[in-house]
């Protein structure tokens, strides 16, 4: 696929855009290919991804290969050839940041986004969910772009608190990004772990948190609701940033401000069926999209098409 | 016997002052833990957690992550119980150096069920990566940071607090992996564990004046458990083999000896000495050891019922090989 190169100096908004589509484009394609895919995903978190690694982030080129190497074995004391997927977050230096995703079923749109930002070959998208890959289904830590085990939902964000902790111990300056989903809100772990960042001032963390409204079951106002959200982590002691999930610069503003002592949470309102109408019709359950007919996957595949000449223009 | 107080408490102090990588979290329980001297000697290495056990493993692993050794401490059903999941995916599954030390093993409160944890071994032992240790007494309660510490993944310590009885001498040290022989014999051979082993001692002094030849291993290294000592000592046994453990009969010692001597073809006949797949009460120890038929007595029962024989001892034998100093300055444990 030919990408619209950069002319000029562009702004990192057009860039991120591109980037956002370019996400879209791949993951869309993929549930095509596979007749299944976590596809209102990338809808509703394309901008965020794409903010996070063109723009917001403050971490240095990829260290690891472009095609992922296949698994290395589980970790254990034996395994001297065990890695995680950290290397392609670039290096863990004092200054630098670091990116960790919370949940996993996102991981198709964090490949989607190395791919996007150079960080990952094409090949290594094709490698999702084939046996004997690293590029797993659900992200595991030796999965690219990621560095911890994220599950059970929930676990993630006490994870990043401590390292978070760690780094300020050791007097590292890099601030510490997580991706979180809304329906986590729903854990009683999420909420012990913000009583513990703002208890001990913990402002090294960033946390984005992609309230799409949905989960597995349906809408998350259906399932257990978990508004008001900015109340609840406000009084939980959090710095919160309620802001349009697609809007780039609203994205990446709350991260320019001076650190208060307090976590800093951007809550991104999104849309699940943003840039493709046409999922609105499977509401509530957009959790994992599967074509209910050759038709139906048809119609996707002409908007497929359509998005691949635009690109190609 | 010499009795000792506050082991951990003190050992601790002196064992992590020059190690500023070990940091100590706990869950609310931080005399209770016996870590209120560390928190007052080192408060910058201290975090106090409040109860937030799931949240405390996820930190603990996100601490290991970068470097650090964190002592996780609080009752031990508040770690494998509540945080099961946490345990397993942030800490096991990554072999993170996170210590976890397990505080009220078995019937030693009389906090009820709620509060003894019965069955930390077996839950613990079926995690990969995972080491499991028990203190037994108060030589292995200080020397079991040294061990654990030598372990590149994550350890599980059934350790012990209070008053604490000194069994071993610590000039013969806690090893990993292996078990410690109390006494050489052939009719039978007795694996104990922790607090049980005290019992079996007794017990077996008594017995072995009657003419019965015990081997006594002491086990403090729960998994990995391939010391080939278990199996040679099972193998020479004349009638039988006798695990005792303050736990469950069903996944913990009992279990991993039988395990042990099914691989390697051991065909002994094994008695179980342990929680026999019950839960307990809040009572005082020594009544719950008695109850539950943890105690010297049950073993010398069950001696008696390998042999087929009445061996004429009595409680009042056991109590006078008992050193009186133990129980009158070992008060129950409270909470």
């Amino acid at each position: 696929m030919v990408k619209a190169k950069q002319t000029s100096v562009p702004e990192w908004q057009e860039h991120a855009r591109q980037v956002a589509q370019g996400i879209r484009i791949r993951v869309l394609e993929h549930t095509i290919n596979k007749n299944g895919g976590y596809l209102s995903q990338a809808c509703s978190s394309s901008e965020v991804f794409a903010a996070l690694y063109t723009k917001i982030l403050n971490i240095g080129p990829s260290q690891a290969p472009m095609v992922p190497l296949p698994f290395p074995g589980v970790p254990s004391a034996d395994n001297d050839s065990y890695f995680t997927g950290v290397g392609y977050n670039g290096p863990k230096d004092p200054h630098l940041d670091r990116f960790f995703i919370s949940p996993v079923q996102y991981a198709l749109v964090l490949y989607a986004t190395l791919v996007e930002v150079e960080r990952m070959a094409p090949e290594g998208l094709a490698m999702f969910n084939q046996d004997g890959s690293t590029v797993e289904m659900i992200g595991a830590e030796h999965s690219p772009g990621h560095e911890i085990t994220a599950g059970s939902l929930g676990q993630a964000l006490s994870q990043v608190a401590g390292i978070s902790i760690g780094r300020r111990m050791k007097g590292e300056t890099g601030r510490n990004f997580i991706f979180m989903s809304d329906g986590e809100f729903q854990i009683g772990q999420t909420w012990e772990a913000f009583e513990i960042m703002s208890f001990n001032k913990v402002d090294n963390v960033v946390i984005y948190v992609d309230v799409n409204g949905q989960q597995a079951d349906g809408t998350t106002k259906d399932v257990l609701n978990i508004e008001p959200l900015t109340q609840r982590l406000e009084a939980f002691g959090a710095r919160v940033f309620k802001v349009d999930g697609h809007d780039l610069d609203a994205l990446a503003a709350p991260v320019q401000l001076e650190p208060d002592g307090r976590p800093l949470v951007i809550l991104a309102y999104t849309n699940a069926c943003n840039n493709i109408p046409m999922l609105e019709q499977r509401r509530p359950k957009l959790h994992y999209v599967r074509f209910k007919s050759e038709t139906e996957r048809q119609t996707y595949a002409d908007l497929l098409e359509e998005w691949q000449s635009k690109e190609e223009m | 016997m010499e009795i000792l107080q506050k082991v951990h408490a003190r050992h601790l102090v002196e064992w992590a002052k020059d190690k500023p990588e070990v940091l100590v979290l706990s869950a609310d329980l931080t005399s209770n833990t016996e870590v209120d001297l560390f928190r007052d000697a080192y408060p910058e290495r201290f975090l106090s957690m409040g109860m937030t056990e799931q949240n405390m493993m996820s930190l603990a692993g996100g601490l290991a992550r970068e470097g650090y050794f964190p002592l996780v401490h609080t009752f031990a059903v508040f770690i494998y119980r509540r945080a099961l999941d946490q345990i397993s995916m942030s800490i096991a599954y990554p072999n993170m150096p996170v210590r976890m030390f397990g505080f009220l093993p078995g019937i030693t409160t009389p906090g009820g069920a709620t509060h003894q944890a019965i069955d930390d071994i077996g839950i613990l032992r079926v995690l990969p990566n995972m080491t499991i240790l028990e203190s037994g007494d108060a030589t292995e309660v200080e020397q079991v940071l040294d061990i654990a510490h030598t372990v590149p993944g994550p350890v599980y310590v059934r350790q012990l607090r209070g008053a604490i009885p000194r069994l071993f001498p610590p000039s013969i040290p806690m090893r990993l992996g292996e078990a410690r022989e109390l006494r050489r014999g052939t009719d039978i051979a007795l694996f104990s564990g922790g607090i049980c082993t005290e019992e079996a001692m007794r017990a077996t002094q008594i017995l072995e004046e009657r003419g019965v030849s015990i081997q006594h291993m002491h086990i403090s290294t729960h998994k990995p458990f391939n010391d080939p000592a278990v199996v040679e000592a099972a193998a020479q046994a004349k009638y039988c083999v006798i695990s005792m453990e303050n736990h469950t009969t069903i996944g913990g010692l009992g279990s991993a000896v039988a395990e042990r001597m099914a691989e390697a073809g051991v065909g002994k006949r094994l008695v179980r000495i342990g929680l026999k797949d019950t839960y307990a009460h809040g009572a005082s120890r020594p009544y719950l050891m008695n109850e539950y038929g943890l105690d010297a007595i049950a073993l010398v029962r069950e001696v008696e019922s390998v042999l087929s024989t009445n061996l004429n001892i009595s409680e009042s034998d056991l109590a006078e090989v008992r050193i009186e100093e133990i129980h009158s300055e070992a008060k129950a444990e409270a909470l």
